[in-house]
């Protein structure tokens, strides 16, 4: 399985950007391969309105079954659970430690948005 | 002929210029209240309410039995209003601007539209004065379709005031888009002077003949009276500041209804403004000598 991570950087040791829609990049991380690649979320940064949504698209695309991020708005939530996506709300500094705890189950799945869009 | 009083700044007059226009008119005028997230103008033209119109525009509805989820739709909505996601489309009916084009570009034929409310249009009557003023409902972020949705009450052949939004942006180029003249109300500050001159370039850049209205003279500096006359931009009238004026405003009254020696300086205005436009748009300088 693949899971998916928000970041402003594009190592593991990047920070873990705690917006999901309009966060600068996502970083799929791929659990069997334990191998990654860092996916651009530009379009949706500087998106007028919807970067939740394009970003919900963006994620989808990259096949992941997760995404590991700190909030998550009403529209990102809709779109990304009809894709199938579980979102873990996590409020680790980096995505390394961010990943670590998921791998160690310590991450909670989201059954609702947990802010309003437009929240930072 | 339709006038439309506009501004870069709000709270510089609008209002007060359209309800008192309207006023002194002398024959049958039409005001639109186009200032549809807060219409004020009704608080001084109290008339009688003829009609209230419900106000929707279309968004998409998917039949999922025919989507294929092909994504073309998502594709097409700049507003991510609609977005197809593995094998599902998912339709976010706050985001849609209601222009088809989803259904359009279906080629599973999915896709149809059903009204969605946004406001209300009321039409209301009062001597010579017919006001129709748009209310978009609170939580509502589209105001253009329902300035336009005002705007396509007009009466041919009646002449029209227009209360438009302040700023300069979509709502105030919705609503002030095909008029004859703007008049743009501002007042004798440095906040008043910056926001003038973005009003002022908009509309150059919309071509509409404009003039400008300085509201509450004798406060600030004569800064928009210098930046006037170097742009050769015509004064079409200059309103003192008078506290009585703002008392009148407070108890929604009309300045010319309260203070009669004001109706000359509305008519004024009104002449002016015609004047104006009849004179081949914009040369002269007809400043009120008042």
């Amino acid at each position: 399985m693949k899971i998916a991570f928000t970041t402003s950087g594009e190592t593991l040791d990047s920070p873990l950007d705690g917006r999901f829609g309009r966060a600068q990049r996502f970083l799929v991380y791929d659990l069997e391969k334990d191998y990654y690649e860092v996916v651009d979320n530009r379009r949706s940064v500087n998106a007028a309105q919807g970067a939740g949504i394009q970003a919900a698209e963006t994620v989808v695309r990259t096949g992941v079954g997760g995404i590991v991020t700190g909030h998550c708005g009403p529209k990102a939530f809709r779109a990304l659970c009809a894709a199938g996506i579980t979102i873990y709300s996590c409020g680790e500094p980096t995505v390394a430690s961010a990943l670590e705890a998921f791998k160690a189950g310590r991450l909670q799945a989201m059954d609702s948005a947990d802010v309003e869009g437009h929240w930072v | 002929m339709i006038i439309a009083v506009a501004s870069g700044k709000g709270g510089t007059g609008k209002t007060t210029v359209s309800v008192n226009m309207a006023r002194v008119y002398g024959s049958r005028v039409q005001i639109l209240d186009c200032d549809v997230e807060e219409p004020n103008s009704h608080l001084f033209l109290k008339g009688t309410l003829l009609e209230r119109e419900v106000s929707s525009i279309p968004v998409p509805m998917v039949d999922e039995s025919r989507c294929n989820a092909c994504g073309k739709c998502g594709g097409f909505c700049q507003y991510h209003a609609i977005v197809s996601l593995g094998t599902t489309t998912l339709v976010f009916p706050e985001l849609c601007h209601g222009c088809g084009g989803c259904a359009k570009v279906c080629p599973a034929g999915a896709i149809r539209e059903e009204g969605r409310r946004i406001g209300v249009i009321e039409t209301l009557e009062t001597d010579n004065v017919t006001l129709i003023q748009g209310r978009l409902d609170v939580g509502v972020a589209l105001a253009p379709p329902l300035i336009r949705s005002v705007k396509s009450r007009l009466q041919g052949g009646l002449p029209a005031i227009l209360d438009a939004p302040p700023g300069t942006s979509c709502p105030v180029i919705a609503a002030i888009r095909g008029s004859d003249l703007v008049a743009l109300v501002t007042e004798p500050t440095p906040f008043g002077l910056h926001d003038l001159k973005l009003a002022v370039d908009m509309v150059k850049e919309l071509g509409i003949p404009f003039g400008v209205v300085i509201n509450r003279v004798g406060i600030g500096d004569d800064r928009v009276h210098m930046f006037c006359g170097e742009r050769k931009i015509p004064v079409l009238l200059e309103i003192p500041d008078d506290r009585r004026i703002a008392e009148a405003y407070s108890r929604g009254e009309l300045v010319v209804d309260a203070l009669p020696e004001y109706r000359s300086r509305f008519a004024t205005l009104l002449w002016n403004i015609k004047e104006f436009w009849s004179n081949g748009r914009g040369v002269n300088n007809v400043r009120d000598e008042n």
